[in-house]
Order: C-alpha cells, then sequence, then structure tokens
C-alpha cells in the first residue's frame, strides 16, 4: 500500500485509534470545564474531584442495590442517585462559595475550585471510601478486529473505549441541543456573553451557575461511568483533570466542539509520540507531552482552535 | 497606646528609609529573634517540655522555615509581580537535585556554596520557564507554568544523571557541614534554616521596597500602565522569574538537603506546588511577613487535625483524619478567600491597628 510496510501502517493505525478512543475520555472531563468556563468564567479545577465524587456515588450505590433489585433498575437507581448527589454539590458550590465570590479575580476564583477539589475529595472519600472500586455498567469490553481486510490481522481495539466514544458524541449532540435550542441554554449563553447584560433583561446569575454546575456534574457522572468501567473508580481520576487543562487551551476555552477536538488531537498526539518518540528520549514522554503541546498553541494562537478571541495578551 | 506610629520623629533620611521606621516594631522584631535564636535553643538545652526532644524542631520547626523560605520565593512573583505560577514545587525540585549534582560531583564544594550554585541552576530554569509570561497572563500562564512542572517531574524520574543513575531514583544528602560546624541534631539544623530564612526575608523584604519590587508591583497592578511610565515588562517579569526561582531552588534544596535527607522525585510533585500557592494565598499576597504566617497555618493545621481528636479521646482512624485535614484544608481555603481575601498578613494589620488605639477605640 503506497510502497510502505503493511505491518507499520496498522501498527501506526492501532496506535493512533487506540490515541483517538481515549482523547474521547479527556474530551469527556474537558467537556466539564468549557460548559463552567463558558457561563460563569471560573477555570474550574474542581471537575476531576466531580469525576471522582461522581464515579464513587456510582459504584457505591450501584454495588448496594445490584444485590437487591434487577441490574437495569439499579443501574437507573444508582445514577439519579449521583445525579441528585452532583445537583446538591452544584447548589452547595453556587450557594456558599461562587454567590460569595462574585466581583473577584479569576485567580481568586480558580483558587477556590481548588479548595472545593479538596473539600470534594476529603467528603467523598468519606462518605464511600478509598478504594479502588471495579465499575460495570453493563458496557461491552471484549477486543475487537476491525479492518481485517486491509490488514493482516486487522485493527485492535477495544470495545468499551467505542461505547465510550458513542456516549460522548451523544453527549455533545444533547448539550449542543440544550444550549441551541432550550430557553434555559439561551438564558446560559446570554450570561456567557455578557453577565451584566444577561443580568439587566433579567436571569438570575445564581440560577444559571446553578444549572451550569449541574450540568457540569452530569457530564462528570458519564466521564465517571466510562472512565470507570475502564480504569476502575480511584483516586487517581483526579488527575485526569489535569489532562483535561491542556485539552481546553487546545480545543479553545468556550467551544465545546474545541473539547471533543482538542481531546481527540491530545489523546492521539501523546500515544503517538510515546510510541515513535519515547524511546529516542526516555520514555514516559506522556506525562508532559499534552503540556507542550498547549504550550505552544498558548504562544502561537492564545484562543485555542476555536475558542472566541478574549485572551488578553501581554 | 503602646503602638503608635505618631511621635517619632526622624531627622535622618535613613530612619526614614528603614524597615522598620517604628520603634515598637524594631523592639518587636528583635525580642522575636532573640527569642528564636537564643531562648528555644535554651529551652531545649535546659528540657522545658515543648522544646525538649526532637519532635518540635524535626516535625515543625524544620518544614515551616523552609516552607516559609519557599513561600517568600513564590511570593515575590504571585504576590509582587503578579505572575501565577504552579510550577513552585518543580523549581524546589531542581534546586535540590542541583544541589545534589553538586555535592557528588564536586566533594569539596562548602555547604553554602553549594545552596547557592542550586539556587542559580533554579534560576537559570526559571528564566527559560518564565519566557511564555512575556506573551500570555493570568490563568493561560498558570497553565503554561504547570507544564514546566510535568515536565521536570519527569525529568527527575527519566533522566538517569540528574539522580546520579540510582536505579530508584532516590537519593541521600551528604552530611551538613558549614565551616567546619556539624549540623548534626535537629536542634542544630533549626538553627541554620532559621538564619537562612531570616536572611533571606530581610534580602526580600528590602527588594521589593526598592526599584526592582516597585516595578513588580507596577506590572502587578496594571501592566499597560506600567510600560507607559517606562517599566520594561519584559525585564522585570524575567527578574522576578530569576529571583523568585532562585529562592524556590534554595529552598528546595534546603528541603532536600536539611529536612528530609534522602528523597525521590515525588517529593516535589504537583502537589508541593499546591501547597506553596495556598501558603502564599492564606498568609497574603504580596507579604512577606505573610509568608511566615501562612506557613506556620498549613504547615500546623493538618498537624492539629490529627492531634485534636486523641486530645480529646476520640478514635479516629488514619484514612478519615486524611480526609478530614483535606475537608478542614479545601473549606479554610473557601473561607480564606471569602472573608480575608488578602490573608493572615491582613489579619495582622488588622490586629496592629487596633492596638495603636487601645484601649481609647472610638
Amino acid at each position: 500500500m503506497f510502497g510502505l510496510d503493511p505491518a507499520k501502517v496498522a501498527f501506526f493505525a492501532e496506535v493512533l485509534a487506540s490515541g483517538l478512543l481515549s482523547g474521547v475520555l479527556y474530551a469527556l472531563v474537558a467537556l466539564g470545564f468549557v460548559l463552567i468556563f463558558k457561563a460563569s468564567g471560573v477555570f474550574n479545577f474542581a471537575q476531576g474531584a466531580m469525576v471522582l465524587v461522581a464515579g464513587l456515588a456510582l459504584v457505591r450505590a450501584l454495588g448496594w442495590l445490584e444485590t437487591r433489585v434487577p441490574f437495569w433498575l439499579a443501574l437507573m437507581l444508582a445514577i439519579a442517585f449521583s445525579g441528585a448527589l452532583m445537583t446538591g454539590i452544584a447548589w452547595a458550590v453556587e450557594r456558599f462559595a461562587l454567590r460569595k465570590l462574585v466581583n473577584q479575580t479569576a485567580l481568586t476564583l480558580f483558587m477556590a475550585t481548588i479548595g472545593i477539589t479538596f473539600v470534594l475529595e476529603g467528603l467523598g472519600q468519606q462518605l464511600f471510601g478509598a478504594q479502588v472500586y471495579k465499575l460495570d455498567i453493563g458496557l461491552p469490553r471484549d477486543s475487537l478486529f476491525v479492518l481485517e481486510s486491509v490488514f493482516d490481522g486487522g485493527i485492535l481495539l477495544n470495545q468499551l473505549d467505542l461505547w465510550s466514544a458513542v456516549l460522548a458524541a451523544l453527549l455533545v449532540v444533547a448539550l449542543a441541543l440544550f444550549f441551541q435550542r432550550t430557553q434555559v441554554g439561551r438564558a446560559l449563553r446570554a450570561v456567557a456573553d455578557d453577565h451584566a447584560a444577561a443580568q439587566s433583561v433579567g436571569i438570575p446569575l445564581t440560577w444559571v451557575w446553578f444549572i451550569v454546575w449541574m450540568v457540569a456534574g452530569f457530564v462528570a457522572i458519564a466521564a465517571a461511568a466510562v472512565w470507570g468501567s475502564k480504569v476502575g473508580v480511584q483516586f487517581s481520576l483526579v488527575y485526569v483533570a489535569l489532562k483535561a487543562l491542556p485539552v481546553i487551551i487546545v480545543g479553545g476555552l468556550t467551544s465545546l466542539p474545541g473539547a471533543i477536538i482538542g481531546g481527540l488531537l491530545i489523546g492521539a498526539g501523546e500515544k503517538l509520540a510515546e510510541v515513535y518518540l519515547g524511546p529516542a528520549i526516555g520514555g514516559g514522554i506522556e506525562h508532559w507531552f499534552a503540556y507542550a503541546v498547549a504550550l505552544m498553541v498558548l504562544l502561537v494562537r492564545p484562543q485555542g482552535l476555536f475558542g472566541d478571541r478574549i485572551i488578553e495578551r501581554v | 497606646m503602646f503602638y503608635r506610629e505618631a511621635g517619632h520623629f526622624h531627622d535622618q533620611y535613613r530612619e526614614d528609609m528603614a524597615i522598620f521606621p517604628i520603634r515598637e516594631d524594631r523592639i518587636g522584631i528583635r525580642a522575636l529573634l532573640a527569642i528564636a535564636f537564643v531562648a528555644v535553643p535554651l529551652l531545649h538545652v535546659a528540657g522545658v517540655p515543648p522544646f525538649a526532644g526532637d519532635y518540635l524542631f524535626s516535625a515543625v520547626l524544620i518544614p515551616l522555615l523552609i516552607l516559609a523560605t519557599a513561600g517568600i520565593g513564590l511570593n515575590l512573583l504571585v504576590g509582587y509581580c503578579g505572575q501565577i505560577s504552579l510550577g513552585a514545587g518543580a523549581f524546589m525540585g531542581v534546586g535540590a537535585y542541583a544541589a545534589y549534582n553538586v555535592a557528588v560531583h564536586l566533594p569539596g564544594m562548602p555547604l553554602i556554596a553549594t545552596f547557592l550554585l542550586a539556587g542559580l541552576a533554579s534560576a537559570v530554569v526559571g528564566l527559560a520557564f518564565g519566557v511564555p509570561s512575556l506573551r500570555i497572563k493570568g490563568l493561560y500562564l498558570a497553565v503554561a507554568t504547570l507544564a514546566a512542572q510535568f515536565f521536570l517531574d519527569w525529568a527527575f524520574l527519566r533522566v538517569g544523571w540528574i539522580t546520579n543513575y540510582s536505579p530508584s531514583g532516590s537519593v541521600t544528602a551528604p552530611a551538613l557541614i558549614v565551616a567546619g560546624w556539624h549540623v548534626d541534631t535537629p536542634m542544630e539544623r533549626y538553627l541554620l534554616l532559621l538564619a537562612i530564612a531570616a536572611l533571606v526575608a530581610f534580602g526580600a523584604s528590602n527588594l521589593v521596597r526598592g526599584n526592582l519590587g516597585r516595578q513588580w508591583m507596577a506590572i502587578r497592578d496594571m501592566d499597560i500602565a506600567a510600560e507607559i511610565i517606562g517599566i520594561r515588562p519584559m525585564q522585570s517579569k524575567l527578574t522576578a522569574f530569576a529571583i523568585s526561582s532562585f529562592i524556590l531552588g534554595l529552598a528546595g534544596a534546603l528541603w532536600a538537603f536539611v529536612n528530609l535527607r534522602s528523597w525521590e522525585p515525588y517529593a516535589f510533585s504537583i502537589d508541593r506546588s499546591f501547597q506553596l500557592l495556598f501558603l502564599v494565598i492564606i498568609g497574603g499576597l504580596g507579604s512577606i511577613i505573610g509568608c511566615f504566617l501562612g506557613a506556620a497555618f498549613i504547615w500546623l493545621l493538618p498537624l492539629a487535625v490529627e492531634s485534636i481528636p486523641r486530645w480529646l479521646s476520640i478514635p479516629i482512624s488514619a484514612d478519615a483524619a486524611s480526609n478530614l485535614t483535606l475537608g478542614v484544608f479545601g473549606g479554610l481555603i473557601l473561607l480564606t478567600l471569602i472573608y480575608e481575601p488578602h490573608g493572615l498578613a491582613r489579619i495582622w494589620a488588622t490586629a496592629k491597628h487596633k492596638l495603636r488605639r487601645w484601649p481609647f477605640p472610638y
């Protein structure tokens, strides 16, 4: 094929596919960031902790219910339980933190979300325990070979990753519809455009913040379900948030599709870099590769690929 | 009544320019230094309860002093120059590993020179990672400094010569000898650190009163206005990064050599960076004394959360204690940001203000 060694091409495709699919997972977390940043200008560091709490609530509720009611009902109830919990968190965050911090600088709000992160980590682990929990929400997890006609032996894919890609796509469509077609979504967009103007036409800011944190909480549940199925629900989910930061820098802080495309770029980029550049400079470079890309993007195109030009240059 | 700014008549410019222009402040700081340098060691030798034994020194005072020193370094950058950095832990790490390499490859190097070289190495690295600040600012810069944190974390772990090809990545510091003085016991280490911390605090408080400090504050308050009145942003931002990283590197070398003695790359992870950022925010952005108050706060709080249930004889598991510490810590950060955004230093200033009018407030 084009004079290339088919085995090498197949290997490249396999690395690319696994990178893209892990990029989908980053994108799921990044979506929550973008939602909150769009509506309130808050750089929400707590998204990772929200994923952790959502995951812990989901897995513990599911574990408790599974033995008592049929699986599908238990799953629904567990999702409803963690949804209720995320709603409560959204309410508390708005009521006790954000509302008291209006008119503070972006740095103060960012630090406040780090404070929220610690509170959520502490309380979440205290309430639900700190072990590694296996989460099985019934997604198929077998491996799958595709394109066997093109390449010898095909390309190895994980069904779980494919399902998470489907879930992410559905989530983006749902969020896009929510933002574009509903009255609440219109209010959210108005607030994102201009806080003062939105308030002057009668949109209650506090309520909008509550809604947007709640939606970010629901996105966190989706992210937790997928990440949890893949690696188990554990404390390290918090660090996923740190991977989502470069994703939104690349995609643009205010763009939902940007979060997805940024996630795909970062995911594919770091897997390819690890496989093809890693051996040359010592391996493990996926820990900082995403940040190096983000740094490059910041220097060349600070608003990211799809973001609004709101960045202040020096 | 006892503390007042009125009635101090300066007839020399020197007196007007002093760091502590008020006599009560001068007496207070001398008394504090005398207690720290003389009374505490004497009480230790005499065996008076909290000062007897090594616990107070090795578990409380030594880490606290180093963190305060590091906090001063970060505060110069974040509090005075307004450039947010989430890479402070990594710069401490650069200092620690630089000091280790100097100690390994140049065995005859005096300890103080080793620490200064560590600071210089960190300053060079800080300068390199400060370059993005010329183009971006605020939270975007914070993400850029995270790149420094993760890259340096990786380098400590993966680049062999940094740890002298130690297979586990764990390295051990040499014996501490300062000009023939073997700094072995925790009390002696405390004295060494106290001297360094006092020097750094003195230097930093002079620095921020001078030309450079005022340039930084002008940049922090409004960079465009600063540029218009003739301050070169590039020069002042890069000096802020360099000097801040120098102090952070020095503190990192101290943390590794004096506090930990043998350490792994994890000691300088992102958690350390957040700890330092909280230190300067809770202590007070743009305040030197705030660094000491903040260090005391963030170091003593977890100890208190662990000890208080024990004193009240409430059984509490180690897991619950660490979760509780996290929760209380986060809550206090929120409370500080909401009710006292200027940090503990502002509370200190308010207390002085109250004292001035005592006992006849109006």
